[in-house]
C-alpha cells in the first residue's frame, strides 16, 4: 500500500487515525503506571508473617489496621501531614505575590528572567541543593553567621528552642527541614499560579475599579478567586511532593520519621513489603480528601 | 450648565505614537455622544481617559467642571461597559450586576434587591442565577450594561459595545440602547468603529482620526456636509475628488465629495445636460445589493468611484458590463466642498 492510499484510508476513518495515535501511549502509561499502581495497591492487602517474616499473600486489612493503629506509624502520618500543609501555606503566600508580579506587571526581558529564575533552579541536581542546605543550615553554616554578625543570634537560639520544632541547630530541626521544602517547592507554586493569572483578562480589573472597587477589594474579589486554580493545581505539587518525599527528612532535619522514608525502609532493609505499599497509599488517600475538600470550596468552578 | 465631559487640550503619547493629540470638546449632560473613527484613531484611548484607566500627558479632563486627571477610577462617578463585557466568570449573573454596591458595603439583600431591579430593566430577570458562560452574546452584553448602570453614574461609557454581536441583535440593541438611554437621561459616550451605529443613534459624533478630531457635528450634518476628506469618505463613503481632479471637472481647484447614491452612470455618449457635472471612465466591478447595485467606476484620472445604482436606473444598462466605457453624471449641488 502506497504512502497516499494508506493516508486516504486514515483519512477516511479518522478513529483508526486516533486511534493508531493513542493505543500505544495508552498502553505504556496503562501497565507501566496504573499497573504498577494497582500491584502495589494489592500488596497492601497482604501482610506479614511476624514469626517467619514471609508474605502472607492472602486479603487482610491487618496491614492497614497497623498504620492506622500504632502509635508510631499515627506519627509518621501526622508528622509528614502537618510538614506537607505547612509547606503548601508557605508557599503559597511566598508565590502569590511574585506570581503576581511575573503574571501582571513584568514585561519583556524582566518577565524572561523571573521565568528563567524561577525554573533555573529546577535544573540543578536536587540531591546537590539538599546537601547544600544542609550546610547552610549547619551550626556553623553561613545562615548561622549572618544571624551572629546582625546580633540576631538570640532570636535564632530562642526559635531553636521551641518545642516540637526546635533541634540544637537549624540543619537538625523541623524549621530547618521546613526552610527546605519549601525551598524546594516554591516553584511548583509559582508556575501554576502565574499561569492562572496570566490568563485573567485586564479587562476584569479594569472593570472591577471601574464599579468602585479598591485595588484591594479587587485583589480580594477577583484576582485571588481567579488565581486559586492555580493555586489549587500548585498546592497539589507541594503536597504530595512534600507527602512522598523521603530524601530531605533523611538529609535535613531532626530524627523523626516520615511516610517516604517509611516507604523506603519498609520495602528496603527490613523487607516488610505490604507496610511499604500500605503506607504509600497513605498520601493517596490525603491527596484524594484534599482535592474533594478544595473542589467543595469552589475551587474549581471557574476553571 | 456645567459640561458632563470636557476635554482641555488633551495629549496622550505612547513612544512615538500621539494616540491623542491636542484634543478639545465638550459633551453636554443627557447627551448621547459618539466618538467614531478607525482603530488606532484615539477614540478607545480617550474614552480611557474618561475612566479613568489612564492618565493625559498634557491638558486636562473635567467631569461635571473638575479635574480628575489624577482620580482612580473607583472614585469616578463614570461606568464602563467594556468591548469584551468583562464579566466576572467566578460570579453568577446577580453577583455580576450586584458588585457595585457590594464593593461600596451595601447590604446582601439590599444590593441583590437593586441588582434584581437592574436585570429586570434590561429583561434579564430569570438568568440571575445562570453563568456568565452559559449566556449568549446579547445576554451578556445586558448583564454588562445592567452592572455598569446599577451605581447609578452620571456618565455612561460604552466600548464598542455591540461589535460582537451578529447583524439583527446589533440594530435591536440599538434601538434598545437608545431607548434606554432617552429613559434614564444618563449622558452615553459610544464608542465605535461603525458609521451606522454613530449616526443612528448619536445626538453629536466626533469623528477621530490619527488622535485628532476631524468634525463633531450632528449625524445629518456629518453625513450631507462633511468637512474633509477622511469624513467624506469613512461617514458617507463618499467619492472625493482632490484638487487635480476637481480642477480637470469643474475648473476650480477646490476638493470636493459627492455620494455614492447621488451619481448616475449613463453611456459614454449621453448628451451633457445643465447644471450636471460629470466624469468619465470605465467600469471596474458591480456589486448586486438587492435593491441597488454599486458600481465601481475607474475615471479616467485614475480614481475609482462608486455610483449607487437603483434597480429601475439599471435596466437602461443592461448591456453594460465590466470594462465598459461609462460617463458619470451628478448634479452640481449635490457636491460638497471640502477644507481639505
Amino acid at each position: 500500500m502506497s504512502v497516499r492510499a494508506a493516508s486516504t484510508f486514515f483519512y477516511r476513518r479518522p478513529n483508526w487515525y486516533l486511534a493508531l495515535l493513542l493505543v500505544p501511549p495508552l498502553l505504556w502509561f496503562g501497565t507501566v503506571y496504573l499497573g504498577s499502581l494497582f500491584a502495589l495497591l494489592a500488596q497492601s492487602f497482604y501482610r506479614i508473617d511476624d514469626f517467619t517474616a514471609q508474605i502472607v499473600r492472602e486479603p487482610t486489612l491487618a496491614t492497614y489496621k497497623q498504620v492506622v493503629t500504632q502509635r508510631a506509624n499515627i506519627d509518621i502520618v501526622l508528622r509528614t501531614l502537618t510538614m506537607a500543609v505547612a509547606v503548601t501555606i508557605a508557599c503559597a503566600i511566598i508565590a502569590l505575590p511574585i506570581a503576581t508580579y511575573m503574571a501582571r506587571f513584568a514585561r519583556g526581558r524582566m518577565k524572561a528572567f523571573f521565568y528563567v529564575g524561577v525554573m533555573l533552579p529546577m535544573w540543578t541536581s536536587y540531591l546537590v541543593k539538599v546537601y547544600a542546605w544542609r550546610l547552610l543550615l549547619a551550626k556553623e553554616g553561613i545562615i548561622a553567621w549572618v544571624f551572629g554578625k546582625l546580633g540576631l543570634l538570640g532570636l535564632l537560639e530562642a526559635a531553636l528552642e521551641a518545642p516540637g520544632i526546635g533541634g540544637p541547630s537549624l540543619s537538625s530541626s523541623y524549621i530547618g527541614m521546613f526552610i527546605v521544602f519549601v525551598y524546594m517547592w516554591l516553584p511548583f507554586m509559582i508556575l501554576p499560579m502565574a499561569a492562572a493569572l496570566e490568563r485573567v483578562p485586564g479587562s476584569l480589573l479594569q472593570a472591577s475599579a471601574d464599579l468602585g472597587a479598591r485595588p484591594a477589594q479587587t485583589f480580594r474579589n477577583v484576582v485571588l478567586p481567579l488565581a486559586i486554580p492555580g493555586i489549587a493545581a500548585g498546592s497539589v505539587f507541594t503536597f504530595s511532593l512534600t507527602l512522598g518525599d523521603y530524601i530531605i527528612p533523611s538529609v535535613v532535619g531532626a530524627p523523626g520519621y516520615f511516610i517516604g522514608m517509611m516507604v523506603y525502609v519498609q520495602q528496603g532493609t527490613a523487607g516488610n513489603i505490604p507496610l511499604a505499599a500500605a503506607f504509600s497509599v497513605v498520601p493517596i488517600v490525603l491527596i484524594f480528601a484534599y482535592l474533594s475538600i478544595a473542589k467543595r470550596f469552589g475551587a474549581f468552578d471557574a476553571l | 450648565m456645567t459640561a458632563a465631559i470636557e476635554f482641555r487640550e488633551v495629549s496622550r503619547v505612547f513612544g512615538d505614537v500621539r494616540a491623542i493629540d491636542d484634543v478639545s470638546f465638550v459633551i453636554d449632560p443627557g447627551e448621547f455622544f459618539a466618538m467614531l473613527g478607525p482603530s488606532g484613531s484615539g477614540k478607545t484611548s480617550c474614552l480611557r481617559l474618561v475612566a479613568g484607566f489612564d492618565s493625559p500627558d498634557r491638558g486636562q479632563v473635567l467631569l461635571d467642571g473638575r479635574d480628575v486627571s489624577s482620580v482612580p477610577p473607583y472614585d469616578r462617578n463614570v461606568n464602563t461597559v467594556f468591548q469584551d463585557y468583562a464579566l466576572f466568570p467566578h460570579m453568577n449573573v446577580l453577583q455580576n450586576v450586584a458588585y457595585g454596591p457590594r464593593v461600596r458595603g451595601v447590604s446582601l439583600s439590599e444590593r441583590e434587591k437593586l441588582a434584581r431591579e437592574m436585570l429586570e430593566l434590561v429583561q434579564l430577570g430569570a438568568q440571575g442565577e445562570r453563568r456568565p458562560a452559559q449566556l449568549s452574546g446579547g445576554q451578556r452584553q445586558r448583564v454588562a450594561l445592567a452592572r455598569a448602570l446599577i451605581n447609578h453614574p452620571k456618565v455612561l461609557l460604552l466600548d464598542e459595545p455591540l461589535g460582537a454581536l451578529d447583524l439583527k441583535l446589533r440594530e435591536e440593541m440599538q434601538i434598545e440602547l437608545k431607548g434606554l438611554q432617552r429613559r434614564l437621561g444618563i449622558t452615553f459616550v459610544y464608542v465605535t468603529h461603525d458609521q451606522g451605529e454613530a449616526l443612528s443613534m448619536a445626538d453629536r459624533v466626533a469623528v477621530f482620526n490619527q488622535g485628532k478630531i476631524e468634525q463633531l457635528a450632528a449625524p445629518r450634518e456629518l453625513y450631507s456636509r462633511p468637512a474633509t476628506a477622511f469624513v467624506a469618505r469613512f461617514v458617507g463613503s463618499a467619492n472625493v475628488a482632490g484638487a487635480a481632479l476637481a480642477q480637470s471637472i469643474t475648473g476650480v481647484a477646490t476638493p470636493f465629495a459627492i455620494r455614492a447614491e447621488n451619481i448616475s452612470v449613463h453611456g459614454e455618449n449621453a448628451p451633457a445636460a445643465t447644471n450636471v457635472l460629470s466624469a468619465p471612465g470605465s467600469v471596474v466591478a458591480v456589486q448586486y445589493h438587492g435593491a441597488a447595485s454599486r458600481w465601481q467606476v475607474k475615471l479616467d484620472a485614475g480614481d475609482v468611484w462608486s455610483a449607487l445604482v437603483t434597480e429601475d436606473a439599471a435596466r437602461s444598462l443592461n448591456d453594460l458590463a465590466v470594462g465598459a466605457r461609462v460617463k458619470l453624471a451628478w448634479p452640481r449641488e449635490a457636491a460638497v466642498q471640502l477644507s481639505s
